[in-house]
């Protein structure tokens, strides 16, 4: 049984895949999405040392994600 | 020393950084960091310089320093005041093709009592007509701690990061991010210098010191969400949240809600506001009832209960820099934050004449300020 529901999803999943999905957003309705205004970290020399400064005093850590861009090293 | 780890273990996420598609930009950082809170002090510099080649290749290195002077509240009760620096330095690769980026990084990290060297590898990949971004990360640590005075003591500990990144392009104006991370630490992972307290009727003060003693382990999961938004009139809104939870029985909630709006053709403003808030250790306790009460015992105010609220903001200042055509857009930055620690149960041990065990609560707040030149070429 669970083998027969792990096939349908196989298939399923390529069957998406052959379809494709159509951007619901053209390239060309993205101009407010590339306004320098929108960059998920803009700073990243700053909010690297914002990082550091919280994971100093905070028991939690990670989750910062891929919003870097380069290596913000800190 | 309670700030290397963190360090070490900050360096680990930054590769994290490649996003498909595009490489960064070209540009270079300099940047006066200052702190001040809770009797400690820490400044330095730091620079970042980021270059591309072909727009399929980019370099990047970095250095940082902290210098520090501390007289903390765990050391003004049970040790000296001390100063000590540490210095890192990064580099990092990153190749584009097609549609995938992939990332490697290397840092190190040096102090006199400790030593963090860090390899981190992504890969990136644009899907789904370019509207989402998926991410894989790997990190490997290793850190060679040890401590000042005591020639005999070494010890290691180390590092493994997994994690996933999600960026999903919602809307014309809205991006959402999601990513989740796998910590997995083994080794020396308690500070070598920091006490706890039990209650000895026999001593002055009530109480007696003895060192801490942390698990050898210990694997944390980070789940963060986060909402870029941008508003009609060019302005953007963005939500974050983050939930951690680890083998040490810490759960913690993170929101931070920011918000950035041009004021002119040349000044940029950003407001935000973060709350933290988290449980204690399973094994701490700001007063165990006698000595070696439990295999494990921590007294670090970084596993107590606590909260946090931070206010900052940041100008960002476009300006034509004198003598330095290279330059296409350079920007002076000056960024502030005021955050307010509270402490559920650790407690102010410079108040006397109470009672073990009922000494006020401890609090302080800290003023962090960066101050940045950044140069895009």
């Amino acid at each position: 049984m669970r083998r027969r529901t792990l096939a349908v999803l196989a298939l399923l999943a390529g069957a998406a895949g052959c379809s494709g999905i159509e951007p619901w957003v053209k390239p060309y309705e993205r101009e407010n999405l590339a306004d320098p205004i929108m960059a998920w970290d803009p700073d990243p020399v700053s909010s690297s040392y914002m990082r550091h400064v919280y994971e100093a005093r905070e028991g939690a850590r990670g989750g910062g994600g891929a919003a870097g861009g380069g290596c913000g090293c800190n | 020393m309670q700030l290397k780890r963190a360090a070490a273990f900050l360096v680990a996420l930054l590769p994290a950084a490649a996003g498909a598609g595009v490489l960064p930009e070209d540009r270079a950082d300099l940047m006066w960091h200052y702190y001040d809170g809770g009797g400690v002090t820490i400044d330095g510099p730091s620079l970042l310089v980021r270059k591309k080649f072909a727009e399929k290749y980019a370099v990047s290195a970095s250095y940082y320093m902290d210098m520090v002077s501390s007289a903390s509240i765990d050391v003004v009760t049970t040790a000296s005041p001390y100063t000590e620096e540490r210095t890192q330095y990064g580099v990092g690769f990153e190749y584009l093709r097609g549609k995938v980026t992939y990332a490697a990084s290397f840092s190190n990290s040096r102090e006199n009592d400790y030593e963090a060297n860090t390899a981190s590898f992504s890969i990136a990949q644009d899907m789904f007509g370019d509207l989402t971004t998926v991410a894989l990360l790997f990190s490997l640590g290793k850190d060679d701690v040890t401590r000042r005075g005591d020639p005999v003591f070494a010890d290691e500990i180390d590092r493994r990061i997994y994690g996933v990144d999600v960026t999903q392009v919602a809307t014309r104006s809205l991006v959402l991010g999601f990513s989740y991370e796998a910590i997995a630490e083994e080794g020396f992972l308690n500070n070598p210098y920091r006490q706890v307290r039990f209650v000895d009727p026999d001593a002055a003060l009530g109480y007696s010191y003895e060192f801490e003693r942390y698990p050898r382990t210990r694997t944390g999961n980070a789940f963060a969400l986060r909402a870029r938004w941008y508003l009609p009139y060019r302005a953007a809104l963005q939500g974050d949240y983050r939930f951690y939870n680890d083998t040490w029985d810490i759960r913690s909630h993170t929101a931070e809600v920011s918000y950035t709006h041009p004021l002119d053709q040349r000044l940029t403003l950003d407001v935000h506001y973060r709350y933290y808030t988290q449980d204690a250790a399973e094994f701490y306790s700001d007063l165990f009832p006698r000595a070696n009460f439990q295999n494990f015992l921590a007294r670090d105010k970084e596993l107590a209960s606590l909260t946090s609220h931070t206010l900052g903001f940041g100008l960002a200042w476009e300006f034509r820099a004198p003598k330095m055509g290279f330059f296409d857009r350079t920007t002076l930055n000056l960024k502030y934050d005021r955050i307010e620690f509270e402490y559920g149960d650790f407690r102010d041990l410079r108040a006397t004449g109470v009672a073990p065990g009922t000494e006020p609560l401890y609090a302080f707040g800290a003023n962090v300020v960066r101050l940045f030149v950044s140069g895009w070429f």
